[in-house]
Order: C-alpha cells, then sequence, then structure tokens
C-alpha cells in the first residue's frame, strides 16, 4: 500500500537538485529564501494532502482551484466582518467541506464520472464567484486576520508546526486508523470493497468532503499572507496539486500512495523553478521540467510494474485493469 | 507418425519475485490432437498459458512454433502464429457485438480499410453455427450470459483459423446442452489439424477429449502419457504426489437450533420471489438448480447486496432487515461471492489486510487498528487453510488463484459468522485444493456454523449437504434430505419436468 522504494527516489532527486545548488549556487541557501518557498508552497501542500485523500479513492478531484478561490474570499470576507480568526477559521473549513461534499454526492451517490463532476463544478463555481463578486476583491483586511495576527517572523513557525502535526497525523493514520483501510480498499477494487461489507459510497463521499476542507485550510493559509484577497486565485491550481501527488507516486487509478510521497512530491516540484533561477538557466523551462518529471515519475512506475510482471498500473483516469498474474 | 510438432516448449523457468511460476516445464503439442494439461491450482497452468500467448516472457526455456524457436514471444507475434485462447472468464469487449468481437480477431488489412458488416455478420452466423449456437450476431457482448460469451469465444478461435487452441477451464460456467457443442467445436478443430491445449479440473471431460496428459505439479512438468494409458486415479496421485483419500468428509454432527429463516422472500428486478427457507445451526444446505435460476441473486438478497422487496428474514429467531452489506455482516451473515478471480480479494492489499477487511472493528480498538494483532489472525488463517505464502503481508495479488480464494474464506471467518454463503466454492480449484475446501467446511459446521452452499457440480451438492434446495425460475422447486437426494431427482426438480420428485 505504501510506496518506500518511489519515497526514496524523489529523495534522491531532490538530493541532486540541491547539491547543484550547493556546487553551482551556493547563495540559495539563506533562510529568507527556504522561508519564501516554504509559504508560497505551503497552501500547495494543504490541498495536496486532501488531493491524495481522493486520489487512494480512486476518484479525482479538478475542482480545487475554484474551491480554493472561493474560500479565500470566504475567509477575507469574514475577517472584514470582523469574525474573530477560530470562528473564521471553522467558516472557512465549512464551506469547503460543503463544496467537497457536493462534489462526493454527485460522485458517490448519483454515480458520475469523478473528472466529471469536477470539470463542472471548477467551471461552475469559478464563474459563481465571478458573479458574486463581480470580479472585485477583498481589500481592507484588519490586521488581526494578516498573518494569523501573529508577527511576519512568527507564522512561518506556525505553519511549520502545522504542516508536521498533519503530515505525521495523515502518515501515521493512513496505516494505523480503520477508516483509512477502507479509502485503500474502495481504491483498489471498489466492488470487491463493496463486497467486503464496505460503505464504498460514503467512503468516496468522506474523502471529497475532506478534500475540500484541506482545500479550504490552504486558502485560508494563503489569505493571510497577503493584504487582499483576489478572486480569481488558485487558477491551475489543481494541476500544481495533482502533479505533486501522482509524483509522490500515488496511482491515478487509486489504492496505492502515501502522505510522505506527496510532501516529497511538492518539494521537488517547488524547488525546480528556484533552483532554475538560481543555477542561471531562464525559469520559462519550470513548467516544461514539472511536465518531464510526472511523466518520467509515471513511466517509471509502469516500468517498474511490467519488470514486476505485475499489472499495469493506472496512467489514465479510467479505472486500472485488474488482470493479474496468479 | 514423427509429425512436426505445432508447439514445443523445453525447459521453461518463470519467477515472480520469491516465488517460481514454472521450475522446467517441457511441452509438446501435435497437429489434431487435445493435448490436456492438468494440475493442482498454482502448478503453473496459468502462467503455462502466458507464456504461450506472450502475456508473459520465461526467465529460461525456448518456445518453437511449427519447429522454428520463436526469439520473443509477444500477443502480437502469437496471435500471428495461430495462438488463440479462450478464457474462463471470456476476455471480449463488452460494448462491441458479437460480430465485431469475432472481426476485431479474424480481419487482416489496413486500419482503414472499409469495413463490411454485412460480412462480418454472416461469418459471425456461420461460425457460431459451427459450435451449435443461433445468438444474434448483432447483440453485445454485456447483454450475453456468461455461457453465450464462451461461446463467442470459441466461434473467434475457430474463425481466427488459429493452429495452437489454448482452453483453460472452458466449461466452467456452462450448462450440460452448451457443454456438448463445446465438445463438437473441440471435435472440429481437431479435425482441422489444430491442435487443442485444454485445461481443466473435470477430470471426466479430460477423459472424453484429450489424447494426451501432461501433469504439471509445482511449476514442473511432472509426466506426460497416452489418455488411454492411465486411470484417474494414477492422475490424481501424479497430481498432488499423494493418494487422496476419502473424496467426500464424513458428517457425523446433527444440525442444532433453527438459525436462518426465510418467509416469501423476493426481489423483483432479479426474478426473485416467494423463497422460503429454513438453515439450522451445523447444517449445510445445498443450493442447487440450473446457472439463471436465482442462486446466487438469493445470496445477494441474504448478503444486502440486493435488498429484498418483499418477505420476511429471520437470524436465531428474530426479524431482521438486511438492506446493505454491513446489515448483514452485522447478523452474522458473511458471503463469499462466486467470481474470487475478480472481487474476491484486493490484490493490492497484503493478506493480512484482506483478511481483517470486513472485520476491521474486530481488530481495531476506537477506530484505530492493532497491525500485531491484525497479523497474528491472519498467520493463524494462514495456518489453518494451509495459504501458500512467504508472508502475510505478501500482497493477494502475488498468490495463485486457490490461494487467494482461501484468504477471501479468510476474510469471511475472521468476522465469525454464523451463516456462511458459498458460492461456488471449489469452482476452477484443483482436486487436492478441493478436498481441502470440504474438510474444511465439514469441521466449521460441526462447530456450529451454517453453510448455504451454491454449487453446479451434482458429486458436490450431493456429498457436502444434509438438504438441498433446488431452485427453478426463481423460486425454490423442493427440497431434498440428504438420505433421499439422487442427482436425477435434483436435475428433475431444477428442470422442472418433475414436480413430483419433491413430494
Amino acid at each position: 500500500m505504501t510506496s518506500r522504494r518511489r519515497e526514496a527516489s524523489i529523495a534522491a532527486a531532490i538530493a541532486v537538485l540541491y547539491a547543484a545548488l550547493a556546487l553551482f549556487a551556493p547563495v540559495f541557501f539563506t533562510r529568507e529564501n527556504f522561508s519564501d518557498l516554504f509559504l508560497g508552497n505551503f497552501p500547495v501542500l494543504l490541498a495536496a494532502m486532501g488531493a491524495t485523500l481522493v486520489i487512494l479513492a480512486g476518484e479525482i478531484d479538478i475542482s480545487i482551484g475554484s474551491v480554493f478561490a472561493i474560500c479565500g474570499v470566504v475567509a477575507g470576507v469574514c475577517a472584514v466582518s470582523g469574525v474573530p480568526l477560530a470562528a473564521n477559521v471553522l467558516i472557512t473549513c465549512a464551506a469547503g467541506a460543503a463544496l467537497g461534499s457536493l462534489n462526493g454526492a454527485l460522485v458517490a451517490y448519483a454515480g458520475l464520472p469523478s473528472i466529471v463532476v469536477t470539470l463542472a463544478t471548477m467551471v461552475a463555481l469559478r464563474e459563481g464567484l465571478r458573479w458574486a463578486t463581480e470580479g472585485a476583491w477583498v481589500q481592507n483586511l484588519p490586521g488581526s486576520f494578516q498573518w494569523l495576527g501573529l508577527s511576519q517572523s512568527a507564522y512561518p513557525l506556525v505553519a511549520a508546526a502545522v504542516t508536521l502535526v498533519l503530515q505525521v497525523t495523515l502518515a501515521w493514520a493512513s496505516r494505523h486508523v480503520a477508516a483509512f483501510r477502507s479509502i485503500f480498499a474502495t481504491g483498489s477494487d471498489a466492488e470487491a470493497a463493496r463486497l467486503a461489507g464496505i460503505a464504498t459510497a460514503r467512503v468516496k463521499w468522506a474523502v471529497f468532503t475532506a478534500g475540500g476542507v484541506f482545500t479550504a485550510l490552504a486558502a485560508f493559509m494563503n489569505a493571510v499572507r497577503f493584504n487582499q484577497i483576489p478572486s480569481n486565485a488558485g487558477i491551475g491550481l489543481e494541476m500544481k496539486v495533482i502533479a505533486a501527488v501522482v509524483v509522490g507516486g500515488a496511482t491515478v487509478g487509486g489504492g496505492r500512495g502515501s502522505f510522505g510521497g506527496t510532501l516529497l512530491g511538492v518539494i521537488l516540484l517547488a524547488s525546480v523553478g528556484p533552483a532554475l533561477v538560481f543555477l542561471g538557466v531562464t525559469s520559462y523551462w519550470e513548467r516544461a521540467l514539472h511536465g518531464a518529471i510526472v511523466l518520467a515519475a509515471v513511466t517509471i512506475d509502469a516500468l517498474a510494474a511490467r519488470a514486476q510482471g505485475h499489472r499495469a498500473s493506472g496512467l489514465g483516469l479510467g479505472p486500472r485493469a485488474k488482470a493479474t498474474v496468479s | 507418425m514423427p509429425e512436426l510438432p505445432l508447439l514445443r516448449l523445453d525447459g521453461l523457468v518463470k519467477t515472480y519475485g520469491a516465488v517460481r511460476a514454472l521450475r522446467g516445464v517441457s511441452f509438446d503439442l501435435r497437429p489434431g490432437e487435445v493435448h490436456a494439461v492438468v494440475g493442482e491450482n498454482g502448478a503453473g497452468k496459468s502462467t503455462l498459458i502466458k507464456v504461450i500467448t506472450g502475456a508473459v516472457a520465461p526467465d529460461e526455456g525456448t518456445i518453437a512454433i511449427g519447429g522454428r524457436t520463436v526469439a520473443a514471444m509477444d500477443p502480437h507475434a502469437a496471435h500471428l502464429s495461430g495462438v488463440a485462447a479462450v478464457y474462463q472468464q471470456p476476455a471480449l469487449f463488452p460494448h462491441l457485438s458479437v460480430a465485431e468481437n469475432i472481426a476485431l480477431a479474424v480481419e487482416r488489412g489496413r486500419a482503414w480499410r472499409r469495413l463490411d458488416w454485412r460480412a462480418r455478420d454472416a461469418r459471425a452466423r456461420t461460425l457460431l453455427e459451427r459450435v451449435g449456437s443461433r445468438l444474434d450476431p448483432r447483440r453485445a457482448i454485456e447483454s450475453l450470459t456468461m455461457p453465450e460469451q464462451q461461446i463467442v469465444e470459441i466461434a473467434r478461435a475457430l474463425g481466427s483459423d488459429a493452429r495452437i487452441v489454448i482452453m483453460d477451464e472452458p466449461t466452467a460456467s456452462l450448462g450440460d446442452r452448451e457443454v456438448d457443442s463445446l465438445f463438437r467445436a473441440v471435435a472440429h478443430l481437431k479435425e482441422s489439424g489444430a491442435g487443442v491445449i485444454y485445461i481443466s479440473h473435470r477430470l471426466e471431460e479430460i477423459f472424453a477429449l484429450a489424447n494426451r496428459i501432461t501433469v504439471l505439479r509445482d511449476g514442473e512438468s511432472v509426466g506426460t502419457c497416452a489418455a488411454a494409458d492411465v486411470t484417474r486415479q494414477d492422475l490424481v496421485r501424479l497430481m498432488v504426489g499423494r493418494p487422496l483419500a476419502d473424496v467426500y468428509p464424513a458428517r457425523t454432527h446433527a444440525p442444532g437450533a433453527p438459525l436462518l429463516d426465510i418467509e416469501g422472500l423476493g426481489h423483483r428486478e432479479s426474478g426473485v420471489h416467494g423463497v422460503s427457507l429454513a438453515v439450522r445451526r451445523g447444517e449445510i444446505v445445498g443450493l442447487a438448480g440450473l446457472v439463471g435460476s436465482g442462486r446466487t441473486e438469493l445470496a445477494e438478497i441474504l448478503f444486502g447486496l440486493r435488498p429484498a422487496d418483499e418477505g420476511t428474514i429471520r437470524m436465531g429467531g428474530a426479524g431482521v432487515r438486511i438492506a446493505s452489506p454491513s446489515d448483514a455482516i452485522r447478523h452474522g451473515i458473511a458471503y463469499v461471492p462466486e467470481d474470487r478471480r475478480r472481487h474476491g480479494v484486493i490484490l493490492d492489499m497484503s493478506i493480512a489486510a484482506n483478511a481483517s477487511l470486513a472485520n476491521l472493528r474486530g481488530v481495531s480498538r476506537r477506530g484505530i487498528i492493532d497491525r500485531a494483532a491484525e497479523a497474528a489472525a491472519a498467520a493463524r488463517f494462514v495456518d489453518r487453510l494451509r495459504i501458500k505464502t512467504p508472508s502475510v503481508q505478501a500482497e493477494a495479488g502475488t498468490l495463485s488463484g486457490g490461494n487467494q480464494q482461501k484468504v477471501a474464506l479468510a476474510r469471511w471467518l475472521a468476522t465469525e459468522p454464523a451463516l456462511l454463503i458459498l458460492d461456488e466454492p471449489t469452482q476452477g480449484v484443483d482436486v487436492g485444493a478441493k478436498a481441502e475446501i470440504h474438510r474444511f467446511m465439514a469441521e466449521l459446521a460441526a462447530g456450529g456454523l451454517s453453510i448455504l452452499m451454491i454449487s453446479s457440480e451434482l458429486p458436490e451438492v450431493l456429498g457436502m449437504s444434509d438438504r438441498i434446495a433446488v431452485m427453478r425460475g426463481g423460486s425454490i422447486a423442493g427440497l431434498l434430505d440428504r438420505a433421499e437426494a439422487t442427482q436425477d431427482r435434483i436435475l428433475a426438480l431444477a428442470l422442472g419436468h418433475a414436480r413430483e420428485a419433491a413430494e
């Protein structure tokens, strides 16, 4: 169920990247640089945690960017109207949960394919937000909202602590919590899981809902970094997030993947752009390199699967071929 | 006559990780013969087929087709060399029509050629007639029953002018009439000079069809002989490497108090109606009937996969409502479905995780799994059911079919059910494992577990059941006691031409 080998190879790729930086651009290694890199990608990591849950269950959510934008605006509006910070987090997460649960209900109970459902909600939610805000950004955020009301140097520590706690909890839970076992089972073979008495529809609904909460949290933690909140945030976020999860070793067909892998995937993809800048390569190559890394990851998966004589891994978005060698 | 063999395999070796699936298999196939391959589950038959069809490449050994050594076999090369396979689970395109499925295997030509639909239909019709079927070639595969799909596969193999036809358990889901037409098709292939590799656990069929028989054991070919020179006992001894004890275990325990009591049960959509049946504690009730008589559907109603829309279910005297599998599990009902190869176990998951999947509550506290307890429970089942595996952490996908089925059984025994529903528990299972499963069923029943066993194999139904319920057209056509049941009476009830047999 986990992919230790994948985690080791991404860790190696990250090590190579940083070794190159240490050799050719040691100026990269400054505290500010790492702090910026971390804060800029902290929201991506949070959203990727949620996306990992959805992908483990064998589904996909491409409405992440739109949910992110809506939740950011919700957080901002709450802040401007004087809602206290703790309540604001809860309201924003509830908004994310509601949107995720809408996706989840359509997939789990109406039986629609998740890529279609979330493509539709991606567009509908974004257009809905534009209509509601008329494109206006949320301005005049109170000081108690920015940086969670902390000093600009204390905030990264809080964010790091949140990351650590979530990362450790999820990694542990994915091995030891019964509910996670149901997610892996549903993603591996939904029909077999159903025959084993697992309420697979509820599992699917739950992962989308949880995914919505993680995206909301990401939006909140993103919003506090700026003094205004754009109503068109998060465009293309879903691609960043899904790429990181896939590079982290999760199979798109479901059932395989790990939160440690996702963390490493986010780190690798996040480091590429800045590394290019420091190594003197034009950063236009960043996205191409992202694409190449994703392709390399799935190709390695497919080759490894073939070498094992095991099965083709889910490279497409449809259900994986379940044929196996007995 | 020393004819050039159609196919010759020498010293094939194939390993998957730590499992040595083939450890030196040699085999040859002559024109116009049926060469049967027998062996227990896990003996290497599936892997052998995969090597011949090019689905996997052997680590060592040579493959020669028509006397020429093939350097690299892949499915396309195999197809061009005239290899065709008919599988137990038909491998057809469900959304395409019968004619299209046949055309895909038969037609050669450029990708942009014009398609002649009428010729396609006509050819499909001719091929189907040759195997004695009147299926409409324009029907979609997904609308066909399993036996009908199998017939299509055979017609397809006929049509592609295959010289080497592999049949893997082709009769597993066929009724008697279809078996007859299958046998005719095999004869037809023989006459045309093709060679047939015939894999089956049903030894009667093998003696009826085969010219020669090769026995595989633990990945090795342990002997090839002319079918006329061996007896059933010889074969079984070769297959298991030891003589086989009594075919069916003795049943000494008398059933106890009533456990399951259903009345007027039905589910309109699946055609099951008015089913009344009682099962006592420690009793094995056989559920016989033709394929399509509603046996599996009844099992699915009891397990909550098709919640009943009429009638009542009582467990231990108390009325229960079963609307989902989790309801069924809560009320002590377990169900091992028929198509274990597809959904009985989760191939990506470890044996331990598979074994605990229906009983996660049992191995966890407040939602947290005790992994040590889970592994220990799985190890006990590996021991008790003699599951062949290096470790309980091995993925279920690495096991042989028979061992996967034992894992599926372990999963349900872990829930400590009161009623175990088994759908074709020994279908496609070899003689040795079959006896093991039967012995195990008898043991469980002696321990007080009630078993409802669906089976198409009459000797099994007669040998294992305390009582036999025969289904026909969605309801129970009659109940027979062990003492009064015979193959003829069961068949008469199943076919419905002798109502008095039940009296």
